[in-house]
């Protein structure tokens, strides 16, 4: 149980982080640079995870991506799949509730860089696509780092929305923190304490990673 | 407001919700006390009670919680009484095609997932395992199972149509609002007794309160109330 809940939470967590870490930058570098209708009320439809209860989130995937959601029963027509009780649920919920710490560090991030230097970029004849991997990307870096390992531990420790669309299947859907949950509501307190224990020096680990990211660095 | 009478707080298994607050209801008219409730698995309010929770009364789906409570001492056993009975069913979304009839069906390969609660911590789920293991298909199903946090959920993720079946309690049925359909009842026997058990926790913040609200449950009129939800009487 223990080592199986690892490596789920390993497998979904990674994946989650990847994908939410080259949507966040894109929908950061959108937020940041560019203007169109409804700007803040993207931003703010993108931070709503944060905001709201997990278990709401996790209400809201279920109404979206159930057997008979919105999408969820197209889905189902067309494949005869359906993405409720997968490990692809897990990593969807944990996604979706780090999405907007990757968003926002992209964004701050991005907002901060003096756009001189794109400028300088672009008068030397550079293009977009590479003023953006060569100057705007390395000088944001520091930030976007940060919300990678931010995403990361956040999706480490999704819980309730992962519960809702997920549920709770061992070896399939039960991540770390839901075996911690079954261990202790079973009364099996050793295994609780040994998968707490795990999932606190992960937690430990990144916050240290991301304080040494996004420190300030001395100009020699 | 520790020690003070007039309120008391009733930890139930979620299937008597329905039926509790309605009783709840009628002895808050009767006594003017006040009656909170934390509802869900038995097994989990079993553990927050072993950890220490504010709870007057509890009122558990199945015996296994109720003694391991009292063989630790923190029930009072005197006023440990069974107050009502109950019986599975096998429920499938409405409109299901099919078409399954007894428990033997739940293997066939169009029956793709089974909800029931995790035997674990829901009683639900305990006797949901006795019936599959009388009927030789515990082994086969484990693939198709999901496991649901209490039995509430299993009627939830039946309405939803994210399963093909799921095995739950009679009297849960009456809440799904015809989005569930009973496909069979199970012979009595097979699993269980389903017996529910009330009584009233050692040292409890209210005591005088907690000890009526005990006796209102078994009392004629608390009868009434369950046996309207479906539940059966204890014989």
């Amino acid at each position: 149980m223990i080592w199986s809940a690892f490596k789920l939470s390993i497998l979904v967590v990674s994946l989650a982080t990847v994908v939410v870490s080259i949507a966040g930058t894109a929908l950061g570098f959108l937020l940041a640079r560019r203007e169109f209708p409804g700007k803040e009320l993207c931003d703010s439809l993108i931070t709503l995870p944060m905001v709201l209860p997990p278990t709401v989130t996790g209400y809201y995937l279920i109404l979206l991506l159930g057997r008979r959601g919105l999408l969820g029963r197209y889905l189902f027509d067309l494949t005869g799949w359906t993405v409720a009780f997968t490990w692809e649920a897990a990593m969807i919920a944990a996604g979706v509730m780090a999405l907007p710490l990757m968003v926002k560090s992209a964004r701050a991030a991005l907002e901060t860089i003096d756009s001189r230097y794109e400028l300088v970029s672009f008068s030397l004849g550079k293009g977009e696509f590479e003023t953006f991997f060569r100057v705007t990307l390395p000088l944001a870096s520091r930030g976007i780092l940060a919300g990678v390992v931010l995403s990361f531990a956040r999706a480490l420790g999704e819980f309730g929305a992962t519960l809702m669309l997920a549920g709770n299947i061992r070896g399939k859907t039960q991540t770390m923190p839901l075996a911690i949950y079954e261990a202790f509501i079973s009364g099996e307190d050793h295994k609780a304490q040994v998968l707490a224990v795990i999932l606190t020096l992960a937690s430990v680990a990144v916050i240290y990673l991301t304080n040494v990211l996004t420190r300030p660095q001395k100009v020699s | 407001m520790a020690g003070s009478e007039g309120e008391v707080v009733v930890a139930a298994a979620i299937s008597l919700q329905d039926a509790f607050l309605s009783i709840a209801h009628l002895y808050q008219e009767r006594t003017g006390d006040k009656v909170d409730f934390t509802f869900g698995a038995s097994g989990e309010l079993m553990r927050q009670i072993e950890a220490g929770a504010p709870v007057d009364v509890f009122a558990s789906a199945g015996e296994r919680e109720m003694d391991a409570l009292q063989s630790k001492g923190l029930v009072e056993a005197a006023t440990r009484g069974d107050f009502a009975r109950n019986s599975l069913v096998i429920v499938v979304p409405a409109g299901s095609t099919l078409g399954l009839k007894a428990v033997e069906d739940l293997a066939r390969p169009a029956v793709k997932r089974i909800s029931i609660g995790n035997p674990k911590t829901v009683p639900a789920g305990i006797y949901a395992q006795q019936l599959l293991d009388h009927a030789h298909l515990w082994g086969r199903l484990q693939p198709r199972l999901i496991f649901a946090e209490n039995v509430r959920q299993v009627l939830e993720y039946v309405e939803r149509d994210e399963v093909s079946a799921g095995i739950v309690y009679a009297t849960d049925v009456r809440i799904a609002h015809g989005r569930v359909q009973v496909a069979a009842r199970v012979p009595d026997g097979t699993y269980g007794p389903i017996l529910y058990p009330v009584a009233k926790i050692q040292g409890s913040p209210h005591q005088g309160a907690a000890r009526e609200f005990v006796q209102f449950v078994l009392s004629a009129e608390g009868q009434r109330v369950l046996q309207k939800f479906g539940f059966l009487p204890v014989k």
